[in-house]
């Protein structure tokens, strides 16, 4: 491994875009321990050639380098130089100028400038290339891990309201990545007209059962507007009147295009000032001292750097968990869900790793969507009002609680009864609207227009079936994830949440994202203001059994079972018992048990999984993020002994609601390797205890 | 549903692998590969960054797919979505980037 810290790096970097269009070079100085090496010195040295193609370097200032080097007590590593508009390998003739095996070899791809690639190579003497990983050792005032929606607001905050370095880490890239990849037709959590944040409040803990944080849900409410605004002004594309007010959809929607809503963001933050976006980045843990957090470990997924980040705070904006359970289209379609399948609970996994307490994991959130595509249904029965029948044509909606989790329990149970499949009624609503519904889906969910289309029946010559979805965990809609403050600061201390990854807050939606997001950079500020103070020395031993845990997973032997393998039993067990699709999501505690068990038996597997490269490498942690989140779901699912929401979790040992359960929250904790949970109760004073 | 890259059209940019969320395709040889078709979440990202117009996505037969494909490609605010059915017949649909859902 080569370590390289932030300012050589920086210096390599500059160096070589000064070099520009040329090929620019240097020499890298350090020092070797065992395999380890660490660049101390950078030279940057004159291409003679002054070509885009080649290099050589300057001889006198090669011998000044050595010179300069010896000096100080080091030796030389390696070199470095550029390739302006090739990718990062060895050409044919860097092999054939490679005269040394034990040099490393360091390559800066400017091919796309929003993203240098550097990567170290080894060059043995019959010419074989091998990739050395790369360990980057950054630092920041600010660390957002996962540019989704949330995490892309509190950046731009962040920018806005001071002059802080602010790192936000993505696993993809941040102009599509999360839940809004390919757009939004709506924003659902809007003050409206007459409307105020308090009824906003209501509207969301009535639906809740009760659970939901007041604190969380007024603080959110309170900037939904605000925000809505800011993205407004960022171009997003709003439905007005004649009056130019926001057309309302129900009580809490307003209507836009949202298909460029994540674009409209992403752009935002690669424009603001003393943010750095680093792509493909995904980060597996938090480093953690006495219950403060003091940075992240991460890796590329498109090449072998590892990166180690000293933050004075950070940020989880990882969203929400789906893939946990056996998906609606188990087979060739199985990524074919709701919910994001690349958002796989990494941010409860980092958080519970690290002693964060976390809430509510066992109200699972079910989605009622259109059958097969598993696109929202908002936009139909809201937007033209449809309404839910059964195959014999009668409206059943009405038969059952006027909730969330009510409406998906009610087409449950039709079916049940025999009276299935279910849809929404959308015939006769004309081929106007059927149009109009068309192109929404296209700004939305573009499968379900193709859908229309390919089949040759629109909405308005077929009614749209409607299932349920798996069971995902997410913050937005139910009040599960972290156990968070007002100003999102979660219990271990510098460590914030926000958006689907964060708890308390449920119906927050999109706007409810930005507001948080927003919530959490404005007290990171007040917080890094108040008590400046340095970045902690060097997390580097925290550090390192993680980046030997990458290495680990990637050069033992091949295992019998693969990544996928584990994943789908993994999806089976929580189907059949801890209640899935499949057992219409009902459980009881003997199920649950099994689960528990099976569980853990597949978490010993995963450790001793094999992955092939960066990539798989990938897989292999969002299979260890979902086990764990997985573990936590079931002991959630057996501590709450009633049932509070039908279907989302339907305990069949105690099928009613238990009012001593009223107002209190199910937290948890991992705890020498075991999920402990406990009840949290409101004091008379507005907290909550154990 | 997932992706069908055509490889004559496709220019190597890398694009496509650089913006889809699951980072699912790979350049390879100058030409974009998806290495994942099972894992493809159907958020067309890939299709609307393609500059050659190489990337067609359809459903996969286990949820209704018939055959057809679909992609889209922007000239200033309209996107032109156009499928093409199995038997070679075309749907066009024109969406105005500035005109907010209805719905």
């Amino acid at each position: 491994m080569i370590e390289i810290k932030q300012n050589e790096y920086k210096q390599i970097l500059k160096h070589c875009v000064d070099g520009l269009p040329n090929e620019a070079c240097g020499l890298l100085a350090g020092t070797i321990n065992g395999e380890d090496k660490t660049v101390l010195k950078v030279y940057g040295l004159t291409n003679p050639d002054a070509s885009r193609e080649h290099f050589s370097m300057d001889p006198k200032e090669q011998l000044l380098a050595f010179k300069d080097a010896r000096a100080h007590g080091l030796v030389i590593l390696g070199n470095f130089h550029s390739h302006p508009e090739s990718p990062s390998r060895p050409s044919e003739e860097d092999k054939r100028l490679a005269y040394d095996s034990s040099m490393e070899y360091l390559i800066l791809s400017l091919k796309n400038r929003e993203h240098p690639v550097l990567r170290a190579f080894e060059i043995a003497a019959d010419k074989t290339v091998t990739a050395s990983p790369i360990v980057l050792k950054l630092r920041t005032d600010a660390l957002i891990i996962g540019g989704g929606t949330a995490g892309c607001y509190a950046a731009l905050t962040l920018s806005r309201y001071s002059g802080l370095s602010v790192l936000v880490a993505e696993k993809a890239n941040i102009k599509r990545s999360g839940c809004l990849a390919a757009g939004v037709n709506a924003v659902n959590a809007y003050i409206t007209k007459g409307r105020t944040p308090r009824d906003y409040a209501d509207y969301a803990m009535k639906d809740g059962a009760g659970i939901a944080r007041e604190d969380l849900l007024l603080s959110a409410a309170g900037l939904f507007n605000e925000v809505t605004s800011d993205m407004e002004k960022l171009g997003l594309v709003i439905l007005k009147d004649a009056n130019g007010d926001y057309v309302t959809r129900g009580d809490r929607n307003i209507k836009i295009n949202g298909e460029n809503f994540k674009p409209l963001l992403a752009e935002a933050v690669r424009k603001a000032s003393g943010v750095t976006v680093r792509d493909h980045l995904n980060i597996t843990d938090l480093l953690t001292r006495d219950g403060k957090v003091l940075g992240a470990v991460g890796f590329s997924v498109t090449d072998e750097t590892r990166y180690v980040i000293s933050a004075k705070t950070v940020l989880v904006a990882t969203g929400g968990a789906a893939g946990l359970y056996r998906p609606n289209n188990p087979g060739f379609s199985r990524h074919k869900m709701w919910y994001p399948p690349f958002n796989t609970g990494a941010g409860y996994a980092m958080g519970l790793r690290s002693g964060a307490e976390m809430t509510t994991f066992e109200s699972r959130f079910i989605a009622l969507r259109c059958k097969d595509i598993i696109a929202p249904t908002g936009t139909i029965a809201q937007g033209v009002r449809a309404k839910q029948v059964n195959a014999k044509g009668e409206v059943y909606e009405t038969r059952y609680e006027r909730t969330t989790s009510g409406r998906v329990y009610g087409t449950v149970r039709e079916n049940q009864l025999g009276n299935g499949p279910c849809y929404l009624k959308t015939t006769g609503i004309g081929e106007e609207k059927a149009g109009e519904l068309l192109k929404a889906y296209l700004n939305m969910a573009p499968g379900q227009t193709l859908k229309w289309v390919e089949s040759g029946e629109g909405p308005n010559e077929r009614d749209v079936e409607i299932e349920g979805t798996e069971p995902y965990i997410v913050g937005g809609h139910t009040a599960s994830g972290y156990w968070v403050g007002v100003n999102r600061e979660t219990t271990v201390t510098g460590l914030y949440a926000a958006g689907d990854v964060a708890g308390g807050c449920p119906q927050k939606y999109v706007t409810g994202a930005l507001a948080e997001g927003k919530l959490a950079a404005l007290d990171m500020i007040r917080r890094i203001q108040s008590a400046p103070e340095e970045n902690d020395s060097d997390p580097e031993t925290l550090a390192r059994p993680i980046l030997d845990e990458y290495s680990g997973f990637l050069t033992r032997k091949r295992t019998l079972y693969s990544i996928e393998e584990l994943e789908e039993a993994m999806q089976k067990i929580m189907d059949e018992y801890a209640g899935g699709i499949s057992r219409d999501y009902q459980y009881n505690g003997r199920q649950l048990d099994i689960a528990r068990e099976k569980i853990s038996e597949l978490t010993e597997l995963e450790e001793g999984i094999y992955a092939a490269d960066n990539r798989q490498l990938l897989s292999a942690y969002e299979l260890k993020e979902r086990l764990l989140v997985c573990q936590a779901v079931i002991a959630h699912l057996r501590g709450r002994k009633e049932t509070r929401w039908r279907s989302f979790n339907e305990n069949q040992d105690f099928p009613d609601r238990n009012p001593a359960y009223d107002n209190k929250f199910l937290n948890s904790r991992l705890k020498n390797g075991e999920i402990r949970v406990f009840w949290r109760e409101k004091e008379p004073g507005n907290e909550y205890s154990d | 549903m997932s992706i069908r890259i055509n490889k004559e059209s496709c220019v190597g940019c890398g694009k496509c692998a650089d913006i889809c969320p699951g980072t699912l395709i790979a350049v390879r040889n100058h030409k974009a590969e998806m290495d994942y078709p099972r894992d493809c979440w159907g958020c067309v990202s890939c299709v609307k960054e393609c500059p050659a117009d190489a990337i067609d996505f359809f459903l996969g037969a286990d949820i209704g797919g018939d055959g057809s494909v679909m992609n889209v490609t922007a000239k200033g605010d309209i996107s032109r979505w156009k499928v093409t059915r199995r038997d070679g017949s075309v749907v066009t649909i024109d969406v105005d980037r500035r005109n907010a859902n209805q719905y």
